[in-house]
């Protein structure tokens, strides 16, 4: 199964590139000039980000440098036992909407730690898996056409994180546990 | 965003203090910077690329196409884009892409997408519903298989890494829902 959609998903994209293409030929668009002048504007689209980008990650950078997330974790630690939560995987928990490299060392640190059967593997895999990362997601959107006013859009992703992290406690205690 | 920019940096600043890790921290915004520059810079590759295919798609007519099949879901959860169609297919691309894994396909379609949306957009600054929708259930991060942590954990050498595939889609798919339930609850509260 696992196979089959890993090998699916390698056809995705060249399957998607042919058919623009063949459509292109059949209707004689210039393809070639076309793709030339679309290209042009990923330049301006990244360089457009940076400033966004830059105060997100450093203000995420900043947080986890000064050892917030472990006395946040230490505050939470009763509330985690009473759920059967392994305190390990708070940390993923707390970052998970803040830093996609740093949740992906996280995960690679659990594993080391907790070795990789482990409940709380597959409990920070599925956490890992089934989210975003909120902040960044929100600089480079955003960012890309100089929205300052962010309304309740963060707040709204927030929210889901929340209640994907519940999710996701819940539902790992009924397969895994 | 300006509260929780100042508050994030301040509250930092007063946990090093307490915890001394105030080197750590300074070292953190030389790196982290220096870090999203490369990051942006890294995106400018593959951002060209889809970006050109979307274009010869846009020229070709295979966007408003592929828009009038996807139209009817996607315009009942996002209502103002009714004479944006182009949009709605971004939309959709970036939807489908992000459901089947393709991360760096998904960002530039649905950068294209908000690009789309600023157009009609009245006050530039200021998002939009729609906007804020879009945003929520990207940060959701919904996605059929997670190839990235089961990359992971197989390298780890776990027995069978795809027993996370269905309770992940189960908590993905809470998670999406709940980013719409969110948004379309909290748009009336911020103008």
């Amino acid at each position: 199964m696992i196979n089959f959609l890993n090998s699916l998903s390698v056809y995705i994209l060249p399957f998607i590139i042919a058919i623009i293409l063949i459509h292109a030929l059949y209707k004689k668009t210039p393809a070639y000039e076309e793709f030339t002048i679309g290209a042009k504007e990923g330049f301006n689209i990244a360089i457009k980000i940076i400033p966004y980008l830059i105060a997100i990650m450093v203000c995420t950078a900043v947080l986890r440098a000064s050892g917030a997330i472990e006395m946040a974790q230490n505050l939470l630690s009763p509330i985690l036992n009473f759920f059967k939560i392994p305190i390990e995987t708070t940390i993923i928990m707390l970052t998970r909407s803040l830093s996609g490299s740093a949740t992906l060392g996280v995960l690679a640190d659990i594993i080391n730690q907790t070795g990789v059967n482990s409940y709380a593997t597959k409990l920070a895999a599925v956490i890992t898996g089934s989210s975003e990362t909120t902040f960044y997601v929100a600089s480079v959107y955003f960012g890309a056409i100089g929205i300052k006013k962010f309304r309740h859009a963060l707040l709204a992703g927030i929210l889901a994180d929340i209640v994907g992290l519940i999710a996701a406690v819940w539902v790992c205690s009924v397969f895994f546990l | 965003m300006n509260y929780i920019f100042i508050f994030l940096i301040l509250i930092s600043f007063i946990c090093a203090i307490i915890n001394g890790t105030m080197a750590e921290v300074v070292d953190a915004i030389l790196k982290s910077s220096q870090k999203a520059v490369e990051i942006a810079l890294s995106l400018i590759g593959i951002m060209a690329f889809w970006l050109g295919m979307v274009n010869i798609a846009k020229k070709s007519g295979l966007m408003d196409f592929f828009s009038n099949i996807i139209k009817k879901p996607l315009l009942k959860i996002f209502p103002d884009l009714k004479e944006n169609n182009e949009a709605i297919s971004n939309i959709a691309l970036n939807i489908s892409a992000n459901a089947l894994g393709l991360m760096n396909a998904a960002t530039p379609f649905g950068i294209k997408a908000m690009e789309n949306m600023q157009e009609k957009n009245q006050n530039k600054e200021h998002a939009t519903n729609s906007m804020c929708t879009f945003l929520a259930i990207n940060t959701a991060g919904f996605q059929i298989v997670p190839a990235v942590v089961i990359a992971i954990l197989s390298a780890n050498g776990m027995e069978n890494p795809s027993q996370i595939i269905i309770p992940t889609l189960i908590v993905t798919t809470i998670a999406f829902i709940s980013a719409l339930f969110f948004s379309k609850i909290l748009e009336r509260m911020f103008k």
